[in-house]
């Protein structure tokens, strides 16, 4: 791979010096185009050796939104010798991440965009969700990825975060002493970190550490809070969405929300239809009791019986990858979508056939903390086989749920509920019951395959002693 | 303080006997050579050949040397001592070890507890503390302990247990030093030094008391003391320095670290894994300063960045007052550039790291005309004390912090060892570039003579080429296999004939390995040799192995290496 590279990329690398001085000596600056009022530039993969090919992002000094200036680490690359800082050759905005950590990409690819001014960080956001990167754009010579200097129309009301105003009385002795009534947060640093890494916001949080000073389990705290609160939102989980909605505006898809609107327009392509099914929980409620103090969760219960009823049905954890084939999985891997901020992701249990309960949930909690801070590695969310995705907590009876692209089946679980039953005896009785609704791909996994996968379910969710085994 | 004894030989049997008093494949290092060699009859060489076989043994090769030696009769009557050193530190019994082993009447005088600043309240204590702190950062790391298989439940800690380990570790190692001087037959004379006149001087507590001693030389070796900048009023509490910090009296919910250097990062280091969290506060524009910046970068994504730490940078603490009536400590903090007030943080405790200032007071240094400079001495190249009309005083040198030259333990004692060469004839210059620094977090940090910067800009000047090699512990099989990858070493050299400028490495037992580089640099030992040095497999030491591999010299090896041994 040519250095050739380098020099199309508004990115240089630290290293090697040599290569450095002679772009930096060098005098390619910016064309200007002149009229245009704002750019957008991507932000390629450096060349950062002779022989790379591909570099690995290992993680982005910088998040989307944040500023930069000319010669600041951006992002470090793992290229086939070492890891090496890459430094912006430009000031602005990190506006888009396209490739994350962890990923790799050609290189010559773009792994991110640089917006000129803060307005224009959302226009660069929504260029990235229409153009999304191709890994196989390495070619050595395709021209005209230099710099891409592209004329856009300033958007005439960026949507502008509504400054909080913070209301210091209403915190009360919680301010801390060198607040200057509230005007200013005392926050210990690792509080200050968790709360730009969670993206919730200081202001408006009541801290309990010595003084009124807000500690990292205030920031979980209000994120609990935003995460439970839902609809009826405290007051502090309004503040933590400092992208709150304003009515009237077109918001940009973030990363996420692209993946998501990505995967689910691509769903449409697979044959799906579903199957429904009652399962009596009666018996799964009592064990749960019993083994909910040693921190077992009803999630990871859930995961494990439909985890052993794929290990009697492997169609039903297999998928079809090329619609020629059955793949039938050799894991059994359960993935349970879970609502973040502003999005939605489905932390893996791997293996869930084969760990035992108590770890399945220790587990599955590290998952969830994972997932919130938004650390989850590409392997803990993206190697489900089978999903599952449960909105009974909510009390929802029954949904449905779309297949998501690459996996054979995915389970809807409704709220398990006090239910009037007539039993075979002709006579009536109240049992807890509950409903789920299996979205499958009719190309691998027929009718049959899951109403008889349904029943071992149900099997063993009304008689669960194997659970715990 | 081990400086003096650690000869290395490899092994007595490669080692050519029959030949020249002094083979040249008999490497010690500079000094060493030139002090074994003049008088070393056979019976002594086979003796020290076979007593340098154990590292243990060095309460041995003490008596060996004394009995060999001894602290005789100074070599003129008209002085009570040939060599007098003020101040028991590293740099002094480095120094008066060496002059014994030179034939020299010996005295060395203390003020406080032999050992000094390093043994008593710096680099000693620390290390143990930081031993500590790095066992719990790997207990603590569920992922790392994970990867090897290893289950752990809740690592914890018992404060005082830390602090007892820290202050134990002190004392034995005062008691090692006081030991090897007292075997050699230095005289310890108890209390303050102060110079009277040329070659005169008086010790005691400053009382009717006091002694009056002449020396034929003397060495000024009195160290130095934490710095504390104007408006910081230190309690010893709350407001701490390197002194109180290390008896770890306690650890504090949050702590404001003041300076971000080796002082201000080990400490980081400690703390963050003891549970506290750390905000530094740094005057320059960039934490770390002083660290190649490459190096620095680097050290900062794996040392601050996923640590519980934030920083302010451009800043002074113009004021700091202890916490007092249930109020925390406050730091005022004011623009380093316009002086202007920016914040005003509030933290449990504030550890004072801004470097260290001179100990010279009351030395007497002003009856002998000479001025201090923000409280240093004054010294040429030699160590010499230069006086207020520029002239060398003589017979009077200062080593170590007081001269400000390089403030680490072993520069001090490689100066002193210098000092005592030029007294007993032998002009010595020390190579201040070929000592190593080290920064004891984990990883590791460590580093000997020029940054990138210094490099460049001494070649722009000089009009040589400069050339970088890098080398990523990523690479490094015993590394990998202790799941610590993460890590560079790079070069600094010139690639037209091979001369090593710098060696920064960042990663495991990092100040372990830079001293196949400070010995290469201090031998003037060229790549194109170097890299023919075979190393054992696995070991860290290939990270340097393949560094000085994949520098590109332009000649090739001047010499070969050594005389080849058949086996």
């Amino acid at each position: 791979m040519s250095h050739s590279h380098l020099l199309h990329t508004s990115f240089v690398p630290t290293a090697p010096p040599s290569l450095r001085r002679r772009i930096g000596g060098g005098s390619h600056l910016p064309r200007k185009p002149h009229l245009i009022q704002s750019k957008i530039r991507e932000i390629f993969m450096p060349a950062l050796s002779s022989t790379m090919t591909e570099g690995k992002i290992v993680s982005w000094v910088k998040s989307e939104g944040d500023k930069l200036a000319k010669g600041e680490s951006v992002v470090v690359v793992e290229s086939d010798k070492a890891d090496m800082d890459v430094e912006s050759f430009y000031d602005g905005y990190l506006a888009a991440i396209i490739v994350d950590e962890g990923l790799s990409a050609a290189v010559g690819s773009t792994i991110a965009l640089l917006a000129e001014t803060e307005e224009e960080i959302a226009l660069a956001q929504s260029k990235k969700s229409s153009s999304p990167a191709s890994p196989s754009a390495a070619g050595s010579n395709d021209a005209p990825v230099v710099l891409e200097e592209m004329p856009s129309p300033v958007p005439a009301s960026a949507p502008v975060v509504a400054s909080v105003s913070s209301n210091a009385g209403a915190v009360g002795s919680a301010v801390h002493p060198a607040s200057e009534g509230g005007k200013r947060v005392v926050a210990s640093p690792y509080a200050k970190k968790l709360a730009k890494d969670l993206g919730v916001d200081l202001k408006g949080i009541v801290g309990s550490g010595p003084n009124g000073r807000v500690v990292a389990k205030d920031v979980e705290a209000a994120l609990a809070a935003v995460n439970v609160g839902g609809g009826a939102a405290t007051t502090a989980a309004e503040v933590a969405k400092p992208s709150g909605v304003e009515l009237g505006s077109v918001v940009p898809f973030t990363t996420m929300q692209s993946a998501v609107s990505r995967n689910m327009v691509e769903s449409l392509a697979v044959p799906t239809f579903r199957v429904g099914y009652t399962f009596t929980t009666d018996a799964l409620d009592a064990l749960y009791k019993k083994i909910k103090s040693k921190g077992v969760t009803m999630t990871a219960l859930l995961a494990k019986a439909t985890a052993l009823a794929l290990v009697q049905h492997p169609v039903v954890n297999s998928s079809c990858r090329d619609g020629k084939s059955f793949t039938y999985n050799s894991h059994i891997n359960v993935a349970v979508a879970v609502a973040i901020d502003g999005g939605l992701i489905t932390p893996v249990l791997q293996d869930a056939d084969k760990i035992d309960i108590y770890s399945l949930s220790r587990k599955w909690k590290e998952l969830v903390d994972k997932a919130r801070a938004k650390q989850l590695q590409p392997q803990e969310y993206n190697l489900g086989t089978f999903t599952l995705s449960n909105l009974g907590m909510f009390g929802v009876d029954r949904f449905d749920a779309i297949l998501p692209p690459g996996t054979g089946a995915i389970m809807a679980v409704g709220a398990s509920e006090p239910t009037l039953v007539g039993t075979k005896d002709g006579r009536i009785g109240l049992k807890t019951q509950m409903q789920v609704n299996v979205t499958a791909d009719h190309r691998v996994i027929y009718g049959a395959d899951l109403a008889a996968f349904l029943q071992t379910l149900a099997k063993i969710i009304e008689d669960p002693k194997d659970l715990t085994l | 303080m081990q400086s003096a004894i650690s000869i290395s030989l490899s092994s007595p049997s490669t080692i050519p006997r029959s030949s020249a008093a002094c083979p040249r494949s008999l490497r010690f290092c500079g000094l060493r050579k030139e002090a074994f060699c003049p008088d070393a009859s056979p019976g002594a060489t086979s003796l020290r050949l076979t007593t340098l076989n154990s590292r243990s043994q060095h309460s041995n090769l003490n008596a060996v040397f004394a009995a060999l030696k001894g602290n005789g009769a100074p070599s003129s009557n008209a002085f009570d001592y040939d060599l007098v050193i003020i101040g028991a530190g590293v740099g002094g019994h480095g120094a008066a070890l060496h002059a014994v082993e030179k034939g020299l009447k010996t005295a060395i005088i203390e003020g406080d507890v032999v050992g000094g600043t390093c043994v008593n309240r710096g680099c000693v204590p620390s290390k143990a503390l930081l031993a500590v702190s790095g066992r719990m950062r790997e207990l603590q790391n569920e992922q790392h302990m994970k990867s090897f298989g290893l289950q752990v439940g809740a690592a914890g800690y018992d404060r005082q247990k830390v602090a007892d380990h820290a202050n134990n570790l002190a004392s034995k190692i005062r008691g090692n030093l006081t030991n090897s001087m007292k075997a050699l037959g230095v005289d310890i004379l108890t209390g303050f030094g102060t110079i009277l006149g040329p070659q005169k001087l008086k010790f005691g507590k400053g009382d009717s008391g006091d002694k009056i001693i002449t020396a034929k030389d003397i060495i000024v070796a009195t160290g130095s003391v934490p710095l504390v900048p104007k408006g910081i009023e230190v309690d010893g509490k709350t407001v701490i320095t390197s002194d109180h910090a290390l008896k770890l009296e306690f650890v504090p919910q949050w702590i404001a670290i003041v300076g971000s250097g080796y002082i201000g990062l080990e400490f980081s280091d400690v703390y963050t894994a003891l549970g506290s969290e750390v905000t530094f506060v740094e005057a320059l524009d960039q934490i770390m300063p002083g660290f190649d910046p490459e190096i620095g970068k680097l050290a900062q994504r794996v040392l601050v960045n996923p640590r519980k730490i934030d920083s302010y940078t451009g800043v002074f603490a113009s004021k700091i007052t202890p916490a007092k009536d249930g109020k925390p400590v406050q730091i005022e903090l004011i623009d380093a550039k316009t002086k202007e007030p920016k914040e005003t943080l509030e933290v449990d405790a504030a550890l004072i790291a801004t470097g260290r200032a001179p100990f010279t007071k009351g030395l007497g240094l002003e009856n002998i005309n000479v001025q201090t400079q923000r409280g240093f001495v004054p010294v040429d190249e030699r160590m010499r004390v230069i006086d207020a009309n520029g002239k060398l005083v003589p017979h009077l040198y200062c080593i170590g912090d007081a001269n400000g030259k390089m403030m680490l333990a072993h520069a001090a004692s490689a100066q002193g060892i210098s000092v005592v060469e030029q007294v007993t004839g032998n002009d010595h210059v020390l190579n201040h570039l070929s000592i190593p620094a080290a920064c004891f977090t984990h990883p590791e940090i460590s580093m000997v003579g020029l940054t990138e910067p210094q490099a460049r800009e001494k070649a722009e000047k000089e009009g040589f080429e400069v050339s970088i090699a890098k080398t990523s512990f990523k690479a490094n099989t015993k590394a990998l296999a202790e799941n610590e990858g993460e890590g560079m070493a790079k070069l600094i050299y010139r690639p037209d004939n091979g001369e090593i400028l710098g060696v920064h490495i960042f990663g495991l037992h990092a100040a372990d390995l830079i001293h196949e580089a400070s010995n290469a640099i201090a031998m003037g030992t060229r790549i194109q040799d170097i890299k023919f040095a075979v190393h054992a497999h696995p070991t860290l030491s290939e990270v340097l192995d393949e560094l000085f591999k994949s520098a590109k010299v332009k000649l090739s090896a001047s010499k070969t290496v050594a005389e080849p041994v058949p086996v």
